[in-house]
């Protein structure tokens, strides 16, 4: 393998580690602080890429002129509108099922497949095209013969942008304490005043919102139909249960471990086996820390 | 004998859905009655998943695994049977020049039956019970066992010489000699299916009203105490959800024989989920609301198919969060309410 | 018997009374057929994730009944459409198609889209003698007495396309395609047709439906520098695919590309630009110059809106439609063995131009043609053969 090829596998690493851990980041805050295993998270997504979808659509019509611009409103609109659904989804099916996480993941996944199928309804079966910003294509040659594709980069960045933020969000704002205490224990953090309704509202919004942002991304290098969000999710839950629940960190190693191995191993041998070795790897490894790479100790 | 096994309350409604079962071929017309076998094959799974599920509580996503071993097993003796002397199709033309290895031991009956009957077993025993020897909880068992069933399936597509890949193994013809693809044959074999079902659901029945089930019980409520009761629970629990890989695997085997092919498909994550909701809406800890849902919603889904194509999802997502949100307890616990019974408690986790 | 436990068996027995009445109720609008009408079965998945392609079939075959309706009907009759759904599932295809035999009893069936829903009915259409039309292209390997095969095979796309490929400076290929039948059996079609003509295969790699990372197996793309990729990507893989490469700056102006599963259709999902300059292997292009295409080009558009575009397999389902209605003529009689045996060497004049159903094989002399994608999401056809002869079992 030459020097060149191994800079872009390595860039391809990291480049799905971005793509893993922007898919994960809101399963995790979500799974961490709630207990709650959102299944339609991957629909969540998909929203995402509709909405990027229409906007595109939107500014074709409207302003051709900036159609170049749109995906930087898309991405904004698209976390919106997934943070608001996200909301309503909290309000009116998942807040019933708090303390029953596999009663969760049954009713999120029923609801993922209502999902599906109103995507499916309202946009048609088939692929939506989704137009490429033009100072998106293409690739940057730092070296002779390694291209990098810009998108991609713009997919890094972006994801190290929104980390950030989440840090940020999580460790200096008033809100950000008030979920980690609810984490650590619900009960005594309700009996300092915490409006913990509030909180797993706007958290679990929060963790749509991402997913929204994801999907939004995603619009740039896959496809976006109705069955998207089913392609994602396991994937993304391997992610975050390996990583530990209630670890942005370990979500983050998580992430860039299982990337690594994907894609080092689809280099060596073909996806399909990739995938199945990979599969054993992270069952081995659970079986001998079942928590995840990093798991809190929380009274539960 | 336990008291509860012998309740006559239990033993009338057995007998009641049951008898209507079998009175059912006769008010059909004669192709419908595979279509019943296969229904009926899914409740064998959900038969399986009141047991592991509604008794222990434990979520097994995976139960795909089992139902695709069972079903691949008999399908490979079926073939085997059909193309003799010549290989199978599929392999003819994936360029397969001699019987994989693993294929010879399934020109044996009896091996077929073993692997049914068995491997599920080998397969679920040892893993689970080291899994649940480190008290690795529901959740995380439950995507562990996800992850596995979309494993195995992409397994199952990329070996296509194999296992006949995404396509899968169809066109049978005969088991041992006795025809098994003519509507009449399967009508037979329905009345068969339907004795051993029975079998089996007074099986479950059985132990989930013999101290075994009092065990299970209390393993789903407080897994802590019991262990610190003295019990093994990582054995419990592994015997337990390998009864219930045993009774999905003779599932797959069923369906099998009324569909006469079997793919890929059925041994993912999204069958696998679909076949805990057969469970949850006859009620989860219902042995005979196991077996009425598991018909239930196949004939619901042959008829809104037809009618709505559309429909199928916005029907089945809604199953799921009614059997989680509303009805906990599923169709049994409705009928409990309305009698007003004290129900068995069956909260999950 | 006690007050509950016999209202318990009222409740349990009715419902179950009601389960097996419902389908008998359900049975009867279906049973009635009127005597100047003949029944067509159209099985294809309108739900679930292939319905991403078969959708577009049924309009077209819609369409072809509404025109032969319009015309007289066959043989007098008016042919009344009978839809099934096939779910994307492979046991439902099966189901659907004993229904539509047993039940409706139609006389003929078009359907299928994957060769995983064929392989699933192929018995049934077996036990009940029944006919089908297959209208997809398919890697071959297949000659089923009750089955018309209306789209190419593999001698006609893959074999065509190889050739024509080698003559462009093919020297080296790398295959890609997603990881079942169609893509492993048309590469192996593929590598002994390369070795045949002189060329190497220089990579080979398979990515798991669904899948959508591809830039490890663009990474080896690049390493190998191939003259062609020969791709057989499908589905939703195939728009990441796509991006992916023109991400990669192999898009195609600067990397050759054919591909035997990309119409005019694929295209609308993958978007015009990330397809720009790639070719395609199909028998039928909606560019393709003759009055019968413009004139089955317009009624679509009309039918269904000027924004919809006309692929491969949506022909050949509409073909299907009159190449029945041919062969039914031709036999005087709507009975499947006199229909079958009547339909060796049945012709259309479809917009891909003329067809012919050949004498023994049950599938379709056909033009190859080979397109190369436009910036508006048409091809420029680059390539046209003569009609071809079919053959699913090549000699490798």
């Amino acid at each position: 393998m030459s020097l060149e090829i191994f800079w872009m596998q390595l860039f391809s690493g990291v480049s799905y580690t971005a793509i893993l851990l922007l898919m994960s980041l809101g399963l995790a805050i979500v799974f961490g602080l709630m207990g709650v295993i959102n299944m339609a998270h991957g629909e969540l997504m998909a929203l995402g890429a509709y909405v990027t979808f229409m906007v595109a659509n939107v500014f074709l019509k409207i302003f051709p002129h900036s159609v170049d611009t749109y995906i930087l409103f898309a991405i904004p609109i698209a976390f919106l509108v997934t943070f608001l659904f996200g909301m309503f989804l909290e309000w009116s099916v998942v807040r019933w099922f708090y303390n029953r996480p596999l009663d969760t993941l049954l009713a999120t996944w029923g609801l993922s497949l209502i999902l599906q199928q109103t995507y499916r309804t309202v946009f048609g079966p088939q692929e939506v095209t989704i137009p490429m910003a033009s100072w998106l294509d293409g690739a940057i040659e730092p070296f002779a013969g390694v291209q990098l594709p810009l998108n991609r980069i713009f997919i890094i960045a972006l994801t190290l942008l929104v980390a950030a933020a989440v840090y940020l969000l999580f460790f200096k704002t008033r809100m950000g304490l008030q979920v980690r205490a609810i984490t650590q224990n619900r009960a005594i953090a309700e009996t300092v005043g915490i409006n913990t309704r509030q909180v797993d509202m706007y958290t679990f919004a929060l963790g749509s919102g991402l997913a929204g942002i994801a999907g939004s991304v995603f619009t740039m290098i896959g496809s976006t139909n109705p069955g998207t969000g089913q392609l994602y999710i396991v994937d993304t839950f391997i992610v975050v249960v390996f990583g530990g629940v209630a670890s942005i960190m370990g979500t983050a190693l998580s992430s860039f471990i299982i990337a690594q191995l994907q894609t080092t191993f689809e280099f060596m041998t073909t996806s399909s086996y990739a995938k199945v070795l990979l599969m054993l790897i992270v069952v081995v490894i659970l079986y001998f820390r079942p928590n995840g790479l990093f798991s809190p100790k929380v009274r539960s | 004998m336990p008291k509860d096994f012998l309740r006559k309350s239990w033993w009338v409604n057995f007998i009641i859905i049951f008898g209507l079962l079998l009175l059912l071929p006769m008010a059909s017309p004669a192709f419908r009655v595979p279509l019943y076998g296969k229904y009926l094959s899914f409740a064998f799974v959900a038969l399986g998943i009141v047991l592991s599920w509604g008794y222990c509580g434990i979520l097994s996503l995976g139960q795909g695994i089992f139902f695709g071993i069972g079903a691949y097993a008999l399908a490979m003796f079926l073939k085997l049977e059909a193309s003799s002397p010549e290989l199978p199709d599929f392999m003819v033309w994936s360029s397969v020049e001699q019987l994989p290895l693993a294929w010879l031991p399934f020109q044996s009956f009896s091996f077929t039956l073993i692997c049914i009957f068995v491997m599920p077993v080998l397969v679920a025993f040892p893993f689970t019970y080291l899994i649940f020897k480190k008290r690795v909880s529901g959740v995380y068992f439950a995507i562990l066992t996800l992850a596995l069933s979309l494993t195995l399936t992409v397994m199952i597509i990329g070996s296509q010489g194999g296992t006949g890949g995404a396509n899968g193994i169809t066109d049978f013809s005969s088991l041992l000699g006795w025809d098994v693809a003519s509507d009449e044959a399967r009508t037979r074999l329905y009345y068969m299916m339907l004795g051993l079902l029975a079998l089996c659901a007074a099986l479950v029945q059985y132990l989930v009203s013999s101290r075994y089930g009092k065990v299970l019980i209390a393993i789903r409520d407080r897994e802590d105490r019991v262990r610190f009761s003295g019990y093994d629970t990582a054995w419990i629990k592994a015997a337990t959800l390998s009864v219930s890989c045993v009774l999905a695997s003779i599932g797959g085997a069923m369906f099998v024989l009324f569909t006469g092919l079997i793919t890929p498909q059925l041994v993912g994550a999204v069958a696998s989920v679909e076949m805990i909701v057969y469970a949850a809406f006859g009620g989860r800890t219902s042995v005979l609301g196991a077996v009425f849902a598991a018909f239930a919603i196949g004939w619901l889904k042959s008829a809104l198919s037809e009618e709505f194509p559309q429909g199928w999802l916005f029907f089945l997502g809604g199953l799921f969060l009614l059997v989680t949100a509303v009805l906990p307890q599923g169709i049994s616990g409705l009928l409990d309410y309305f009698k007003k019974r004290p129900t068995v408690t069956g909260d999950s986790q | 018997m006690s007050l509950s436990s016999r209202r318990r068996f009222i409740q349990k027995s009715s419902t179950l009374v009601a389960a097996t009445a419902l389908p008998g109720a359900a049975l009867w609008p279906v049973l009635s057929q009127a005597a100047d009408e003949v029944k067509l079965g159209l099985l294809h998945s309108m739900s679930g994730t292939i319905a991403l392609a078969e959708a577009a079939i049924v309009d077209a075959e819609k369409m072809a009944i509404d025109e032969i309706n319009a015309a007289g009907g066959v043989l007098g009759k008016k042919i009344v459409p009978v839809l099934e759904d096939g779910a994307s599932d492979w046991p439902t295809f099966a189901e659907k198609a004993k229904k539509l035999l047993q039940q409706d009893k139609v006389p003929a069936v078009i359907g299928c889209y994957t060769s995983a829903s064929r392989k699933a009915v192929l018995p049934v259409f077996k036990a009940n003698k029944g006919l089908l039309y297959y209208p997809t292209y398919y890697e071959g390997q297949e000659e089923d007495p009750q089955v018309i095969y209306t789209s190419q095979e593999a001698t006609q796309s893959v074999v065509a396309a190889m050739e024509w490929m080698a003559k462009q400076q093919g020297k080296t290929f790398f295959f890609v395609g997603s990881d079942y039948i169609y893509p492993r059996t048309c590469n192996k079609i593929a590598k002994a047709t390369a070795t045949r003509l002189g060329s190497s295969v220089v990579g080979e790699e398979y990515a798991p439906l669904g899948h959508t990372e591809f830039s490890s197996i663009i990474n080896k793309i690049k390493a190998a520098k191939p003259d062609w990729i020969y791709s057989t990507v499908v589905g939703g893989s195939n728009v990441a695919f796509y991006k992916q490469l023109k991400a990669a700056g192999l898009d195609g102006s600067k990397q050759k590309l054919l591909s035997t599963v990309v119409s005019e259709n694929e295209i609308d999902g993958i978007g015009k630009d990330n397809a720009v300059g790639y070719y395609a292997c199909m028998g039928y292009f909606q560019s393709i110059k003759s009055p019968e295409n413009e004139k089955f080009v317009a009624a679509i558009k009309a039918k269904y809106g000027k924004d919809r575009v006309v692929g491969d397999p949506m022909e050949c389902g509409y073909n299907a439609v009159y190449l029945w209605k041919l062969a039914v003529e031709k036999a005087k009689s709507f009975d499947v063995a006199k229909v079958i045996a009547a339909s060796s060497e049945v012709e259309f004049k479809a917009p891909e131009g003329l067809v012919r159903i050949h004498k023994t094989n049950h599938h379709v002399w056909k033009k190859v043609r080979i397109g190369r994608a436009r910036a508006d999401g048409q091809f420029d056809i680059v390539h046209e053969s003569q009609l071809t002869e079919p053959n699913p079992f090549p000699k490798l």
